[in-house]
């Protein structure tokens, strides 16, 4: 592999000189990362800051029925123990619903648990010492006497009669219930020549960021101030959750994010324990620091996937998809999380399922229930993988079944690339698709046909290769629909500042975040390329609620589509005030001068007419040179936020080709493609690095992730030698191609591309792997992950 | 307790280092936390995921299975060290460019796993590269941008034109 320098391809009518939007520009930050340079906030040290470590429950339900804490008090450097009775009158419980999921409901979560654990991991008292080493000795001393209770460990048996209720005052164990029908199902199944079921069971998994979640809350007195260093995808989000349950108006509170090791969803959402530090920070009147460990990580990190799909598709003979139906059910532990809540996944999987196809015959039902295991909530393509390998489950289940090539099923019932703007069954909205150009490019790209001989002759040889497919839809670009509408303080819209600096270079404060998928670059590629300056002048700077514009962060795939626009925007404003300052410095007509390469010219000529330096030179230092009445503007400030969609839904096509050892039951991934749509491509290399980091998220998921839990709801494999991650050795390697098909509802055109990989692998792998064993006696397996054992109960040799 | 803490004379990163150190605290944390030195990171604390990679007496070791005590009279490397000396200033652009790293949480590791199999010379094949890799856990990237970078360097290096 020679790595080539990046070529910028043919102007568009985005381009001026210094255009970078398409251009594979490398982020400015990597170079802190590469030399351990970097500021996790695992790595902050604050004067006078003591380290905190959790007693958590061994018990998956169970009443505290004593607390005694004094030999935890005495040990060396044990500064306080707290309870959470005591912390309960420095910070509120929260209950984490949203009014637009009709019927969601959820108790009263605490920072510390009160009196009663509802699950194993949950914190039940806080030890706060010098070092983290002594704040877990002094755990060690704490005597916490429990009551051991019925745990509801079985999504399946939740809602009987018989099963306890985990909160009493709710009256039953159902957080939310969802029921859509759209056209006629029961029309669509009569009229089928065939109807497909399959149940599809997603295992419970989980993010495993590689820096654990971590926060180090330091409360002022003096300042009457909370400054929260956090790892978090959202720091304005935070911001209003702290002041909110500390009893703080939200400018007493600054969320301070510099790098973050890994996110993916996972941190997103309130923690009871990150909670729990900012309060003792409050209540000790010094910083607090708290850094889970990885065990702790894998019984406190949201969950996220554990569904169970009784789904069925009626199919015609000549392959006219007539009805979908499905029927969701899925246990998020004790609580809604809060304040996204845990119902969205269900309610995703409900919009998605059927969305890429013209069939207009849907029925969906999805139920999520409590029960006495780690939280669950959304996790990177919330609910795409899922509706996604249902969908696309279904859909080659029915090829096989008329004997029709998979792709050929998809040519005839995709909706047309003509045929937008339209609804998909469950009413969502889309824009403009590109489905049956993204199959051709994979098509083309992979050389299907070839693949398919290759296959059939090492089939002759013994060799089980299978190849699987996944169209997918992707919801990025999130406007006020998916939360405010809720009543979630979590905002849609962005902004972005730009100032002109002294010497000339310009500053970007943005409201997105950086968590890796390169925000910083392509926000820079925005205002260098609206601005007219090379990149390296520009300096963006990310994750500071008291000196960024109010934002959303980075999440949903929003950061380019939204606060790439809003630094666009921005760019453009600030250079038209610069161009007034230059215009009165030249006695020239603005509109008649341009910024390029850093330099104001004549717009018509590109003749040199004077340096972006001396135009900040004179605003700065010799104003009084310029006219009267004047004043230079050499800061903006522009917001984006999208309004003509609900979301910007982007599309795409993965495919995966396999090997199944039928005698270990091992998968091996051979290749692995992906076609997609997220719009206008900003920056090639970190669109495509986005695709092959979700693929293989996607592709853990399929073959190796899961959080195994017994009946007791205990977490078997909560480390990371027993809960399997992908790694470098058992990957692929993976073919990026893409279409594109831009928003019309901002200037760039951009949607997002970060969950696009993680929603298309798992089907595409499963559909690959149960081709493979087409033909062998083995019925269609469709649960995940697909382990060497389901593989090989499935061939019936074992 | 004091029986507990022992003096230790460490080489780290080419600085001589005299510290008591409590007799159960890894080399990781002993970096971190007594010098300052971030750049090794902490992510599982048993061993598997690779992101405290270091390099003691030229060979790498993962920082969390590593007691500080044992290192007593060693030459500890960390990213730090390396990135200063210019050793893998190559490898570092090539990771840069290829955007082998996303939240760059594994990289430091990552870096000094890649630069021990690189240090053998000649070059790797695909294969034997994501199998050298394999102790070391990334979430973000799917490594592939990783094996390219540590490729295209490998091919720089046997080329003479690093």
């Amino acid at each position: 592999m020679k790595i080539s320098d990046d070529v910028a391809p043919g102007l568009s009518a985005l381009d001026r000189p210094n255009s970078y939007i398409g251009r594979s520009v490398p982020r400015p930050n990597l170079a802190r990362l590469t030399q351990g340079r970097a500021q996790f906030v695992s790595d902050v040290a604050l004067p006078r800051m003591a380290h905190v470590a959790f007693v958590r429950s061994p018990h998956a339900h169970a009443r505290i029925t004593a607390l005694e804490t004094a030999a935890a008090n005495r040990a060396p450097g044990v500064i306080a123990v707290v309870t959470g009775a005591e912390l309960a009158k420095v910070i509120t419980p929260w209950v984490g619903v949203l009014t637009h999921l009709k019927g969601i409901k959820s108790a009263p979560q605490h920072a510390i648990a009160v009196e009663r654990a509802c699950w194993q991991g949950e914190a039940v008292c806080a030890v706060v010492a010098r070092t983290r080493a002594e704040a877990e000795d002094g755990c060690a001393l704490v005597e916490v006497t429990y009551k051991e209770l019925p745990a509801v460990t079985e999504a399946e048996t939740a809602l009987d009669p018989t099963t306890p209720v985990i909160h009493p005052a709710l009256g039953d164990n159902l957080t939310f219930e969802r029921m859509h029908t759209a056209g006629d199902p029961d029309k669509g199944f009569a009229e089928a020549a065939a109807v497909v079921e399959a149940i599809f069971v997603f295992g419970r998994h989980t993010g495993v960021t590689n820096e654990p979640r971590a926060i180090v809350a330091d409360w002022n007195p003096g300042e009457q101030r909370l400054t929260v260093y956090h790892g978090t995808q959202a720091p304005h989000m935070m911001q209003n959750l702290f002041a909110k349950h500390l009893g703080l108006d939200e400018h007493q509170v600054r969320v301070v994010t510099k790098d973050v090791g890994g996110s993916f969803g996972i941190k997103v959402h309130t923690y009871a324990d990150e909670m729990a530090v900012v309060a003792l920070s409050k209540l000790l009147r010094r910083p607090v620091k708290f850094v889970a460990d990885r065990i702790e990580s894998f019984v406190t990190d949201i969950h996220a996937r554990d569904h169970r799909v009784k789904a069925k598709i009626g199919v015609t003979n000549d392959g006219t998809i007539t009805a979908f139906e499905i029927d969701d059910l899925t246990g998020i532990g004790p609580y809604s999380v809060y304040p996204r809540t845990s119902g969205i996944e269900a309610n995703q999987i409900v919009n998605l399922t059927g969305g890429p196809y013209t069939c207009p015959n849907y029925r969906a039902r999805a139920r999520v229930v409590f029960q006495n295991k780690n939280v669950m909530c959304q996790y990177r393509a919330v609910g795409h993988p899922i509706a996604t390998a249902v969908t696309e489950g279904l859909v080659e289940l029915a090829a096989a079944r008329l004997g029709i090539d998979p792709l050929e099923l998809r040519r005839r019932n995709l909706i047309p690339d003509d045929g937008y703007p339209c609804s998909g069954p469950s009413g969502i909205k889309f824009e403009q698709l590109s489905h049956h150009e993204c199959l051709a490019h994979l098509d083309a790209m992979m050389n299907y046909a070839g693949l398919r001989a290759e296959q059939a002759r090492l089939r002759e040889r013994g060799i089980h290769r299978g190849i699987g497919f996944a169209s997918f839809i992707e919801v990025t670009n999130p406007s006020a629909a998916f939360y405010g509408v809720g009543g979630a303080r979590i905002t849609s819209q962005d902004g972005a500042t730009v100032r002109l600096d002294a010497t000339g270079a310009v500053i970007c404060h943005t409201g997105v975040t950086e968590q890796g998928q390169g925000a910083e670059a392509v926000v820079a590629q925005c205002v260098a390329t609206a601005f007219g300056v090379p990149i390296e002048r520009v300096r963006v700077i990310t994750g500071d609620t008291d000196n960024t514009p109010y934002g959303g962060g980075t999440w949903a795939s929003r950061a380019a589509g939204i606060g790439g626009e809003a630094a666009w925007q921005a760019g453009k404003a600030l250079r038209q005030n610069v161009l007034a300052v230059a215009g009165s410095i030249l006695q020239a007509a603005p509109a008649a001068l341009d910024i390029r390469n850093g330099v104001v010219v004549d717009a018509d000529s590109g003749r040199e007419r004077i340096g972006l330096d001396e135009v900040a030179r004179i605003a700065y230092f010799r104003p009084d040179t310029l006219p009267p009445g004047f004043q230079a503007e050499l800061m903006a400030t522009r917001h984006y936020v999208p309004r003509a969609w609900p979301f910007a839904f982007t599309n795409g096509i993965q495919a995966s080709y396999v090997e199944v050892d039928v005698e270990s039951g091992f998968v091996t991934l051979i290749k692995h493609w992906c076609v997609e749509d997220c719009g206008t491509v900003i920056n090639p290399q970190l669109v495509d690095e986005q695709i092959r980091g979700g693929v293989v998220q996607g592709i853990g998921a399929a073959l190796l992730e899961h959080c195994l839990y017994d009946e007791h709801g205990q977490l078997l494999n909560g480390n990371m030698a027993d809960y399997l991650v992908p790694m470098a050795a058992e990957m692929p390697d993976i073919e990026v191609g893409h279409v594109v098909s831009p928003t019309a509802d901002s200037e760039l055109g951009a949607k997002g591309a970060g969950e696009a990989g993680t929603a298309g692998a798992p089907g595409a792998v499963m559909n690959a792997v149960n081709d493979a064993l087409r033909g062998l006696g083995a019925p269609a397996i469709t649960a995940m992950p697909l382990t060497p054992e389901r593989i090989l109960r499935a061939l019936g040799r074992v | 307790m004091s029986g507990r803490f022992h003096a230790v004379e460490i080489i780290v990163n080419g600085e001589a280092v005299r510290e008591r150190v409590d007799a159960r605290q890894s080399i990781v944390d002993f970096l971190r936390d007594h010098l300052g030195l971030t750049g090794s990171h902490v992510g599982c604390e048993h061993g598997v995921c690779g992101a405290c990679t270091l390099r003691v007496d030229g060979v790498i070791v993962r920082g969390c299975l590593m007691l500080a005590v044992q290192c007593d009279g060693a030459q500890v490397e960390t990213i730090e060290g390396v990135s200063d000396t210019g050793e893998i200033a190559d490898l570092q652009a090539a990771f840069e460019k290829r955007n082998a790293l996303q939240c760059g949480f594994c990289t430091p590791g990552m870096l000094l796993a890649a630069q021990e199999l690189l240090r053998r010379g000649g070059v790797p094949s695909r294969e034997a590269i994501r199998t050298h890799l394999s102790g070391n856990y990334c979430r973000c990237t799917g490594y592939q941008a990783i094996v390219d970078a540590v490729e295209a360097v490998a091919q720089a290096r046997a080329e003479g034109r690093q």
